[in-house]
């Protein structure tokens, strides 16, 4: 199941309304809308909570998303590239989030750095279309794959910590 | 990259493909075109032993797949081999989709060899395929169904990729994910196109394939992805570390069962099976017909239903396909076939389909009604998109 900590996560995140895919030129302005209200809440969510873990920005379109993520261990950032495309028949099905970066370093991943997800996500997105967002991918989807995967990856030594300049 | 750079490396890139093509014509290609196919039994015809299903009476006209034209959505485990299957079979056409490359880890399942690692999948099958049989007309896209800007040019193809220009005569989606079939169901409804969906689960020890009628039998979107019971506790299921697992055996029964049922639709022999399941644990083949939900949520789906339902139906004398509880007529070892076919074709509802064939499951259930998570929702605004996007730039 879902911990507890992603169900209160969740339930900050404002719920979107319109149920519109990227073909609806119309409806899909008025989702996007949606989208981005929902991300900004959420992201003020974690600073608030001093947890601030990604930022994420669009194309003209919203059809492409793109942007960081980053984990924090042992007092050391480790940060990512992400990136998405919103498929046609969204939000019917999520979006599949990328860390392209990572790509080939673990088997938990498909092709392309498509992170793989546990199997309540499928379930549980189902069962919200179309109230969830991308901000709940984020927070359902990649939130819980870093907590589990970058530790796993670094005691591994597959990534190092890179010094960064915006730290 | 610049213009001036791209130019650049298609020179480079054409340069290298003409020493290619030296290097192949030395082993020249195996045969020149054949204009038709012929029945005659001589071991230069590559057609002979198909044209003698013609001579038993088994297909009353096998040259017809000259002119049939089949997409081939996925160009992976399954999708190659299919691929494959119908290039010997003659078929007229294949028309091949797929973003992916070739890459080692693929080499434990079938088709693709480890010199054609770095190529795309497209690429490398087209190559493979006109060497087997140069007969076969291949066309190729490199690339996502499931995005924007990809999605009304497959749509396209779909329309118009057959041999004479129109829509091509079977779509078979060979894809590995929930995003690309929904992507072709939602292609499929809106063309009315008929297509047969497949899969292997990913723990490689069940599959399935499934014809999809618009309008006539269930779609994609009519219920929660069906999973053929694997006889496996979930919970003792280890997901930890891996995604998927694949087995070349499970991936090549699949593509096999989805090769037989086209032929028999394509060209209309025996019957072709409506939903067909594999579980490689237990060695059981469950098949079912399943109705359209009429609270489907793809709103083609429902439009396609409304016209089938208005379609008089041609009166069938029909035998009914579903075998019930037949005892084998030489049933000498007591073998009888058991009845995993329910009698009826199955109701879909928005939860659960009802009466699915046991050893057949949905995914995950769904709330009958509106539900799902309760909570704040985004208020309404009068803030511009662009303004938005600013606003979470700055944060
Ligand atoms: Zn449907």
């Amino acid at each position: 199941m879902v911990d507890d900590s992603t169900r209160k996560t969740l339930s900050c995140i404002p719920l979107l309304k319109t149920k519109a895919g990227p073909r609806e030129k119309d409806l899909w302005v008025q989702r996007l809308k949606e989208e981005y209200q929902a991300l900004i809440q959420y992201v003020q969510n974690n600073k608030t909570a001093d947890n601030d873990w990604f930022r994420l920005e669009s194309n003209e379109q919203g059809t492409r998303w793109f942007g960081k993520c980053w984990y924090i261990h042992n007092l050391l950032k480790y940060e990512f590239d992400v990136e998405f495309d919103i498929p046609v028949t969204y939000p019917a099905t999520a979006p599949e989030i990328a860390l392209p970066e990572l790509d080939g370093k673990t088997a938990k991943m498909y092709r392309g750095g498509k992170i793989c997800l546990t199997d309540h996500f499928k379930p549980l997105w189902a069962r919200n279309v179309p109230k969830f967002g991308i901000a709940h991918a984020m927070a359902l989807g990649l939130g819980p794959w870093l907590a589990v995967e970058i530790p796993d990856l670094i005691e591994k030594g597959v990534i190092q910590y890179k010094e960064k300049s915006d730290v | 990259m610049s213009v001036e750079g791209l130019k650049a490396k298609i020179k480079q890139l054409e340069e290298e493909l003409a020493v290619q093509k030296s290097i192949n014509a030395q082993n020249a290609p195996a045969r020149e075109k054949i204009a038709q196919m012929s029945s005659e039994v001589v071991d230069s015809n590559p057609y002979s032993r198909l044209m003698a299903l013609k001579r038993m009476g088994i297909v009353d006209n096998y040259e017809r797949i000259r002119e049939l034209s089949v997409a081939v959505v996925g160009v992976g485990g399954v999708g190659s081999v299919t691929a494959e299957m119908l290039t010997r079979c003659g078929i007229g056409k294949l028309v091949l989709f797929d973003y992916d490359k070739v890459e080692l880890a693929n080499m434990n399942r079938l088709f693709f060899q480890p010199h054609q690692a770095g190529l795309s999948k497209v690429a490398a099958a087209a190559y493979t395929l006109r060497d087997i049989n140069p007969d076969v007309e291949i066309e190729t896209h490199n690339y996502n169904i499931t995005t924007i800007e990809n999605f009304n040019h497959f749509m396209e193809r779909i329309q118009k990729g057959s041999l004479s220009g129109g829509p091509v005569d079977l779509v078979l989606s060979c894809v590995d994910n929930f995003e690309a079939r929904m992507a072709i169901n939602t292609a499929c409804n809106e063309l009315n196109q008929i297509w047969f969906e497949s899969g292997v689960a990913e723990n490689a020890v069940s599959g399935h394939i499934q014809l999809i009628i618009p309008g006539e039998t269930a779609c994609f979107a009519c219920a929660p992805p069906l999973v053929v019971a694997s006889n496996i506790d979930e919970k003792t299921l280890k997901r930890e570390g891996v995604c998927a697992a694949s087995l070349p055996t499970t991936m090549g029964i699949v593509a096999g069962f989805l090769v037989q049922n086209t032929l028999k639709f394509l060209l209309k022999f025996g019957q072709t099976t409506h939903y067909l399941g594999y579980s490689a644990l237990t060695d059981f083949f469950p098949t079912m017909q399943l109705k359209p939900n009429p609270a489907c949520d793809d709103s083609f789906c429902l439009e396609r239903q409304k016209e089938f339902a208005a379609k008089p139906k041609p009166e069938v004398v029909e035998v009914s396909p579903v075998v019930e509880e037949v005892v084998h007529e030489d049933n000498e070892w007591g073998i009888s076939l058991v009845d995993e076919t329910p009698a009826d074709a199955v109701e879909v509802t928005q939860s659960k389909p009802v009466g699915l064939a046991h050893g057949v499951d949905v995914a995950y259930e769904l709330p009958a009604a509106e539900s799902g998570s309760s909570g704040p929702t985004v208020q309404d605004t009068d803030i511009s998109l662009e303004q938005l996007m600013a606003q979470m730039k700055k944060i």
